[in-house]
C-alpha cells in the first residue's frame, strides 16, 4: 500500500516498470503509431491477427507509468480474443475511466486503471494504447489523442 | 508573513497544506486586489469614456489611473503609450497584424528564438504564411542561453522584424536585451519584448532598454486575468493601423467614413475589462510597496537554495543552468514521466506544472518530452522547497 493507490496500484506500478510484451514483430499483419502531443506520449503496436483473432501483439512506445502500464496490460489482455471481443472490451475500459456507471465483468486486471477517471487529464494516458490498438485493427497506420 | 496577504495559499489540498509552485503559470492574488475587484463591482461599476454620470466619471478615472500607474511602473514617456489588452499573447497579435504584417512582402523575414513561448511563434508564422515570408531563429547552448553572436549573421536587408523573449517562461534564463535591442537598432529594425516573465521578478524601464514595443499579463504579477499591456513608443503607435475596430476606437462614423480615435485608445476597441484594468493597477501598488528591488533579492535566494538542493537530488537534472535566471527551475527525473511527478505532488498539496510550458521548440532541443516545473513567487518560502524536495524523493520511492 502507498498514499497514492489509489491511482497507482501496484499492478499498474509494476508493469511500468516491467512491461510486458514489449518489443517488435517484424513479420505483423497490422501496425499503428500513437501520439498525444500534448504530454509527448508515443506508442507503437504490432500485431498478427489472423481469422479475426489477435494471435500475438508487442508494442514499443515512451510514456508516462499509466500509458506504459495501460499499453502493458492491453497486451496481456487481448492476446487470443476475437476483434469482436477487442472492441467490446474498449468500450467497457472507456467507461470504466470515464463515468462511474461501470460492469467490470469482462474486465479481469485492466480494472485497475479505474482510479483513472478521478483525474480527467489523466483519461487520455490510459486510453492512448487502446486508440492505437484500434486503429492498427481498423488498418489506419497513426492515430493523434489530444 | 506575506503568504497570510493571500487567502488561497491557508487552504489544504488533498488533506495537505497547499504549496503553490506554479508562478509562472498564474501567481495567486493578494487580498488587497481582490477587495479592490469588489469593491469596484460593489460601489463604481459602470462603463468608461461614455457617460456624464458620476459613476462612469469614476470608473473612467480608476482605469486611468491605472494607465497612469502601468507607466509609472515600467518608465514610459507618457501613459498614452500604454495600451490595456487581455495578455501577453494578444499583445503580440496586436504588433503582428497592425504593425508587422504591412511591412512584409515575398522574401522578407522575421526574427524570433529557440526558447520563445508558442505565443510568440504562432502570430509570427500565421502572418509569413500569408506572404510567403519566413521566420529565422536565434540558437541556444545546452546552458539554455541565446547565442547573441548569431542574430547578426541572421540578419540581413529582408529582415523586417525581431520579438523575443525577455525570461524564458521554461528555463528561468533572463537575456540579454539590451544588447539584442542594440543590435536590431543598428540594423533599423524594430524590435518587441516579451516581458510576461520578466516585470513581476525585476526592474525593467523600457525608456532605458529602448525596446520598441514591450508587453506583459496582469495575472502572472498578482493581478487579474485577462488584462495586460502592451507598450510601444508614441511615434509608433501613432503610425499603426488599428487592430480591432468598434466603439472607442473612433472619433466619428458615418457610413463612408470613420476617423479613428488617438493613441491608446485607437486599440482599445468595445467595452474593455474596466476591472481588470483597476485590479492591476491595485496589484502594481503591492509590488511598489514591498518594492521590486526586495522582491528579486527575496526570489533570487530562493532560487540558489532551491537549485543547490534539487541539484543534488540523484537521478534528477535541471534543464535551464543559465548563470541569469528568474526564479524558476525546470526538471526531470531518470525513468519518470513528469506527469507522473506533477500528480504525485498534487497528492502532496503541491502544485507544479508538468508538461511542455507551451514551449515545445525547447523540449524538441532537450531531446525530453515534457518537465516538472517549479516556479516561485514572493509569497513562497525555504520551507516550500524542503516539502519540494522531500515530494520529489518521495515521488523516486513510488517508481522505484
Amino acid at each position: 500500500m502507498n498514499d497514492f493507490d489509489d491511482l497507482y496500484m501496484e499492478v499498474i506500478l509494476d508493469h511500468n516498470k516491467n512491461p510486458r510484451n514489449k518489443g517488435n514483430i517484424d513479420e505483423h499483419t497490422n501496425h499503428a503509431d500513437g501520439h498525444n502531443p500534448l504530454c509527448g506520449d508515443k506508442i507503437s503496436l504490432d500485431l498478427i491477427v489472423e481469422d479475426n483473432l489477435v494471435k500475438d501483439i508487442k508494442f514499443t512506445g515512451s510514456g508516462c507509468a499509466i500509458s506504459t502500464a495501460s499499453s502493458s496490460i492491453l497486451t496481456e489482455a487481448i492476446i487470443g480474443k476475437k476483434i469482436s471481443e477487442i472492441r467490446h472490451l474498449f468500450e467497457e475500459f472507456h467507461e470504466l475511466v470515464t463515468t462511474d456507471n461501470i460492469e467490470k465483468k469482462n474486465l479481469g486486471k485492466l480494472a485497475v486503471f479505474e482510479g483513472v477517471k478521478k483525474y480527467p487529464a489523466r483519461v487520455k494516458c490510459a486510453t492512448l494504447a487502446w486508440h492505437t490498438l484500434i486503429a492498427a485493427i481498423d488498418g489506419d497506420e497513426e492515430v493523434s489523442t489530444e | 508573513m506575506i503568504k497570510d496577504d493571500f487567502p488561497i495559499l491557508s487552504q489544504k489540498i488533498n488533506n495537505k497544506q497547499l504549496i503553490y509552485l506554479d508562478n509562472a503559470s498564474t501567481t495567486q492574488k493578494p487580498t488587497s486586489v481582490i477587495k479592490k475587484i469588489e469593491d469596484y463591482y460593489k460601489n463604481t461599476n459602470s462603463n468608461i469614456h461614455r457617460g456624464v454620470h458620476h459613476l462612469s466619471q469614476k470608473s473612467t478615472e480608476e482605469y486611468e489611473d491605472s494607465r497612469t500607474k502601468v507607466h509609472n511602473f515600467i518608465g514610459s514617456d507618457s501613459s498614452k503609450e500604454i495600451v490595456f489588452v487581455r495578455g501577453t499573447t494578444e499583445a503580440i497579435n496586436l504588433v503582428a497584424n497592425s504593425y508587422v504584417k504591412p511591412l512584409l512582402s515575398k522574401g522578407d523575414n522575421i526574427i524570433i528564438s529557440q526558447m520563445e513561448h508558442h505565443a510568440n511563434i504562432v502570430p509570427w508564422q500565421m502572418i509569413t504564411k500569408e506572404n510567403e515570408s519566413e521566420i529565422r531563429v536565434i540558437p541556444m547552448n545546452e546552458n539554455g542561453e541565446l547565442i547573441v553572436e548569431k542574430l547578426e549573421e541572421l540578419i540581413d536587408e529582408n529582415t523586417k522584424f525581431i520579438s523575443v523573449t525577455h525570461v524564458s517562461n521554461t528555463l528561468g534564463t533572463v537575456n540579454p536585451i539590451k544588447k539584442i535591442i542594440d543590435i536590431a537598432h543598428k540594423n533599423n529594425i524594430r524590435i518587441m519584448i516579451d516581458g510576461a516573465q520578466a516585470v513581476q521578478h525585476m526592474r525593467v524601464n523600457v525608456k532605458e532598454i529602448n525596446a520598441d514595443f514591450y508587453c506583459f499579463s496582469g495575472h502572472k504579477m498578482y493581478g487579474p486575468t485577462g488584462i495586460g499591456i502592451l507598450y510601444g513608443k508614441q511615434e509608433i503607435l501613432e503610425n499603426m493601423q488599428p487592430y480591432q475596430g468598434g466603439g472607442d476606437m473612433i472619433k466619428s462614423v458615418t457610413f463612408e467614413k470613420t476617423i479613428y480615435n488617438d493613441i491608446p485608445n485607437r486599440f482599445e476597441a468595445g467595452t474593455p475589462n474596466i476591472v481588470g484594468a483597476i485590479g492591476l493597477g491595485e496589484a502594481i501598488d503591492f509590488i511598489e510597496d514591498i518594492t521590486i528591488e526586495k522582491i528579486e533579492l527575496q526570489e533570487i535566494e530562493l532560487l540558489n537554495y532551491a537549485t543547490k538542493r534539487i541539484s543534488s537530488i540523484e537521478n534528477v537534472r535541471i534543464i535551464g543552468n543559465s548563470d541569469n535566471k528568474t526564479s524558476v527551475i525546470s526538471y526531470v527525473i531518470n525513468n519518470i514521466h513528469p506527469h507522473d511527478i506533477g500528480t504525485i505532488m498534487d497528492k502532496l498539496g503541491i502544485a507544479i506544472r508538468a508538461g511542455h510550458h507551451c514551449t515545445q521548440p525547447i523540449m524538441d532541443f532537450y531531446k525530453i518530452p515534457a518537465t516538472a516545473r517549479a516556479s516561485f513567487a514572493i509569497y513562497n518560502t525555504k520551507e516550500d522547497i524542503d516539502k519540494l524536495v522531500e515530494a520529489i524523493e518521495k515521488t523516486k520511492d513510488v517508481f522505484s
